[in-house]
């Protein structure tokens, strides 16, 4: 009974911790943004601008909570929640440190990939129910996007399941103390980042919501509560894929000696999986963005083949004993 | 000075303005192919003083005569370059042929270099005309505005409708019995009923406009998808309306709206006096600043006559170039923006700022400083102006060298661009694209080469030229075009002569006041040209300059009064969103994005 609601606890805290670090997130955002830009950013509210997000929180709250006319009100409402909902799941079965962590799933990382497909019914449920053309159309590109990406999302980890022979993360990890499997599977993470970065639709692949073209895509008719709940599902994507790259690749909180005994394990990772949003930010203010078919024929063209080749030399490398995890 | 200097050395003396060839020539011409040809040469009444051959003609012969300049003539007339009317009925000085309306033609040849006016006389008992669409494409919309404007109806033209106006509009605007001020109309009001028709008529009807709802024979296999964009959205630059027909995201069709941002510039012109429109010029083409002052005061004061001295042509180019790099820095931005890049933007405003201090260091304001005054400009440079321009002048190139790799050889932003919304240069003379868009398609058709005007021809630039016509080499030549700019600029840096700074001419504005106060002689003509504002003489001009966007001009007419008679402004823009439903079809959405981004239109400049 106890260990129940020791657990509860932990998924209270890790819950009422993400979310503002989500929120913080839009003002790390701006600001680095900002600074990349040559410009300020928010820095009026709170030192540095901190509060940004609070007083954004606060204004997003105190808006109406409208449902258009023409919308099937009951899956334009549910959509964003679905969206949050598949993100915050994402991080039950995420090792956080030796100690935190909600789930020790056995198949951890089948679950992260089945919620994240599972997330993209948030998107391509918004655009159809908004009952609106722009947001069609960021629907429809969702669901092509995130169908063609998720395949060799998929396939460009199993490059990690073969070496450590596991799909539990926390044993993922454990198995890189010996070396980050980074060093061996360096195509398997650059194939995994493009992905995460098409599941997430951050620039370069925020087709979904292109805002020169569809205007705002699928979120075109949100407002209020309801949109500051996609940006919620946007933002713990982003983390969410950051942290997964640093558990997969790059040893989730274990470091080196003599860095380890410098700082806990979990600021570690917290500061691993900080180095990765940034590089999602700069990405956001340096890159263009690819036509729809482009983006698509990339995926399937070049990234599919090459994720399956990964593998395959992954596998060959193995048998022949020339590399372990 | 800098060693440059010897090379760079300008006579400005010897600076003559370019002119037009032999208006005999191109008569006989004519004659020859059409021997019925009721031509007649304008009279010395009409005082055309921009000496481009004009000449009225019998309203039954137009299409056959339009057909021979454009087919039978060899060296043909290639661009229906302007086409407009003029409401003769409150003309004082009224010359032999002029009837109650006229419709004016202005046609170019660019492989003779001429341009050629044809005019036809209307009565008001019977306001028609054979439409020219058939022949020149881009007449269309032109005749639509004539229709618009002045109710003169185009027969067989292919869909003659309201194009600035709403559709609801009573009346025709550029008429002299139309009101051009709120207080001459009845106060206004908005009933319900009325709201509620004004906005039907803004609602889409594919099939009024011509277009299919679905596709296959007997539209069985699927509808298609109408898309409003615009007039808000964020890649429309502007108040701009196109109804997209798609089929899935591709563009099967595609009709641009226009007229959300018409402010009635040209009816204005006709109640503020010559001096006090110049105001109005800067805010045709917003990013252009003085450049729009330029063929206005131009224009005015070929009418009257006046010389402008060295200095004050010299600062006018100057200041016109820098105009041309700041429109071009925030197209570079936005194209990029458009294309998905969010930072060149922001760097690229910085680059506007710093110039925008020295153009406000010059004239005291930024965007719009309404700075060339007719005979000159405003006041002379302030002290200290050469080390602004040269410290701006060494600093722009390496900032533009960033901008190449950032964006210009950005892999994604190729692949977005390269062979996207394309059309050749004789697709581009059909539609009377001007300008960069032009000249990406590797025509070298530049003013400022071809027919050089406030001294131009003294100065040692290159005209940028694309090959492809696609959206990149738009990007491309306006790059190059920046480059070029600065050098002309560096050149004026080097070379600014002294002197005047505006002519010494009582048709000036504002008038001389030294003497004022010394004889009466002086001070009822400063008294008369300050409060009424000076009387031009009785003619007709037409005046272009190369702009920021393509070619810009004013044609003036001039009743011998304190203000305009009639004033037309040939804007580029308007020209170039015409060709809109030809280049998108079969683009994809995103595509129609980076070509409406790379044409680089203002939609002030389309509206007026």
């Amino acid at each position: 009974m106890i260990e129940i609601l020791f657990k509860l606890l932990e998924i209270l805290l890790i819950i009422a911790l993400l979310i503002p670090i989500a929120a913080m997130l839009v003002w790390v955002e701006r600001r680095m943004i900002g600074i990349w830009q040559n410009r300020l950013g928010p820095n009026r509210v709170g030192p540095l601008g901190i509060l940004q997000s609070v007083a954004d929180l606060l204004k997003i709250l105190g808006k109406e909570d409208w449902v258009p006319p023409f919308s099937e009100r009951t899956v334009f409402v549910l959509a964003p929640v679905i969206g949050a909902v598949c993100v915050l799941m994402s991080f039950a079965v995420m090792p956080f440190s030796p100690t935190i962590g909600v789930s020790d799933l056995n198949i951890g990382l089948l679950f992260f990939l089945a919620m994240a497909s599972l997330a993209v019914y948030s998107v391509v449920l918004a655009g159809w129910a908004s009952n609106s053309k722009y947001a069609l159309l960021g629907g429809m590109r969702a669901a092509a996007q995130t169908v063609s990406y998720e395949v060799f999302m998929g396939l460009s980890v199993m490059g990690v399941v073969l070496l450590t022979g596991s799909f539990n993360l926390r044993e993922i990890v454990l198995a890189q103390q010996e070396g980050w499997l980074i060093e061996t599977q360096f195509v398997g993470f650059i194939i995994f980042l493009i992905a995460g970065i098409a599941e997430s639709h951050r620039l370069p692949f925020d087709l979904p919501e292109a805002e020169t073209e569809l205007t705002a895509g699928f979120h075109t008719e949100y407002s209020g509560l309801k949109f500051a709940l996609f940006f919620l599902g946007e933002y713990l994507g982003v983390t969410l894929i950051s942290a997964m790259s640093v558990v997969l690749f790059f040893g989730g909180w274990l470091m080196p000696e003599p860095l380890a005994s410098w700082l806990p394990p979990l600021v570690w990772f917290i500061l691993k999986v900080f180095f990765f949003v940034l590089f999602f930010i700069l990405l956001r203010t340096s890159l263009p963005r690819p036509r729809f078919d482009q983006l698509l024929s990339f995926g399937w063209k070049y990234m599919l083949p090459l994720a399956l080749l990964n593998l395959l030399v992954t596998a060959a490398l193995k048998l022949g004993g020339v590399i372990y995890a | 000075m800098a060693a440059t200097d010897s090379k760079n050395k300008l006579d400005f003396s010897a600076s003559k303005d370019w002119q037009q060839t032999n208006v005999i020539d191109i008569y006989e011409e004519i004659i020859a192919l059409v021997p019925s040809a009721d031509l007649v040469p304008v009279t010395a009444m009409e005082n055309v003083v921009d000496e481009i051959p004009s000449f009225w003609l019998n309203k039954f012969q137009l299409c056959q005569v339009m057909q021979a300049l454009k087919k039978e003539l060899s060296k043909p007339f290639d661009m229906c370059f302007d086409l407009t009317a003029i409401d003769e009925t409150h003309r004082v000085y009224k010359a032999a042929h002029v009837g109650d309306f006229t419709v004016s033609y202005h046609l170019r040849s660019h492989s003779r270099n001429q341009d050629i006016r044809l005019k036809v006389a209307l009565n008001s008992q019977d306001k028609t005309l054979d439409s020219v669409a058939s022949i020149w494409l881009n007449a269309n919309w032109y005749e639509r505005e004539v229709w618009d404007m002045f109710g003169i109806e185009f027969i067989s033209h292919p869909y003659l409708c309201r194009i600035l106006m709403p559709k609801t509009w009573q009346g025709h605007p550029l008429l002299k019995t139309h009101p051009a001020r709120a207080t001459e109309m009845a106060p206004f009001t908005l009933p319900p009923d009325q709201q509620e028709a004004e906005q039907q008529a803004l609602k889409f009807d594919p099939q009024a406009w011509g277009m299919k709802r679905q596709s296959g024979a007997q539209g069985k296999d699927n509808d298609f998808m109408f898309l409003n964009l615009g007039p808000n959205h964020p890649s429309v630059h502007g108040a701009f309306r196109i109804v997209l027909q798609m089929d899935g995201e591709e563009i099967v069709d595609c009709v641009p709206d226009i007229g959300y941002h018409h402010r009635g510039a040209e009816k204005m012109g006709e109640r503020q006096s010559w001096h006090s429109y110049i105001p109005y010029t800067d805010r045709i083409d917003y990013l252009g600043g003085v450049m729009n002052n330029f063929p206005y005061v131009m224009a005015v004061e070929k009418l009257a006559g006046i010389t402008v001295p060295d200095r004050a042509k010299v600062i006018r180019i100057m200041t016109a170039e820098m105009f041309r790099i700041l429109s071009h820095l925030l197209f570079y931005g936005t194209f990029a923006q458009d294309i998905g890049a969010l930072s060149p933007i922001f760097y690229m405003f910085i680059d506007r700022e710093k110039l925008f201090g020295i153009i406000e260091a010059f004239t005291g304001a930024r965007m719009h400083p309404s700075w060339f005054r007719i005979g000159g400009v405003a006041h002379d440079l302030p002290l200290g102006w050469e080390k602004l321009v040269r410290e701006y002048v060494d600093y722009l190139p390496k900032r533009l060298d960033e901008y190449e790799k950032m964006v210009m050889q950005n892999a994604l932003l190729k692949k977005r661009t390269v062979d996207v919304g394309a059309y050749t240069s004789k697709e581009a003379l059909a539609w009377g694209v001007t300008g960069p868009g032009l000249r990406a398609t590797g025509y070298a058709w530049d003013m400022r080469k071809q027919r050089p005007y406030s001294g131009y021809e003294q100065f040692d630039f290159e005209v940028p030229l694309g090959h492809k016509g696609d959206c990149y080499d738009r990007c491309r030549v306006r790059v190059e075009e920046m480059r070029q700019s600065i050098r002309i600029i560096e050149q004026c840096l080097n070379n600014m002569p002294s002197g005047a700074y505006k002519a010494e001419h009582p048709q000036t504005t504002p008038p001389d006041k030294s003497r004022t106060m010394q004889d009466i002689d002086t001070l009822i003509p400063h008294f008369v040209n300050v409060s009424w504002g000076p009387v031009i003489p009785v003619g007709e001009v037409s005046v272009f300059v190369e702009a920021t966007k393509g070619i810009m001009g004013y044609h003036l007419i001039s009743d011998g009064n304190t203000m305009s008679y009639r004033t037309r402004i040939r804007t580029p823009s308007f020209a170039h969103l015409q060709m809109l439903p030809l280049i998108s079809k079969g683009q994809m959405v995103a595509d129609l994005i980076a070509t409406l981004g790379s044409i680089d239109y203002v939609m002030a400049d389309v509206d007026r």
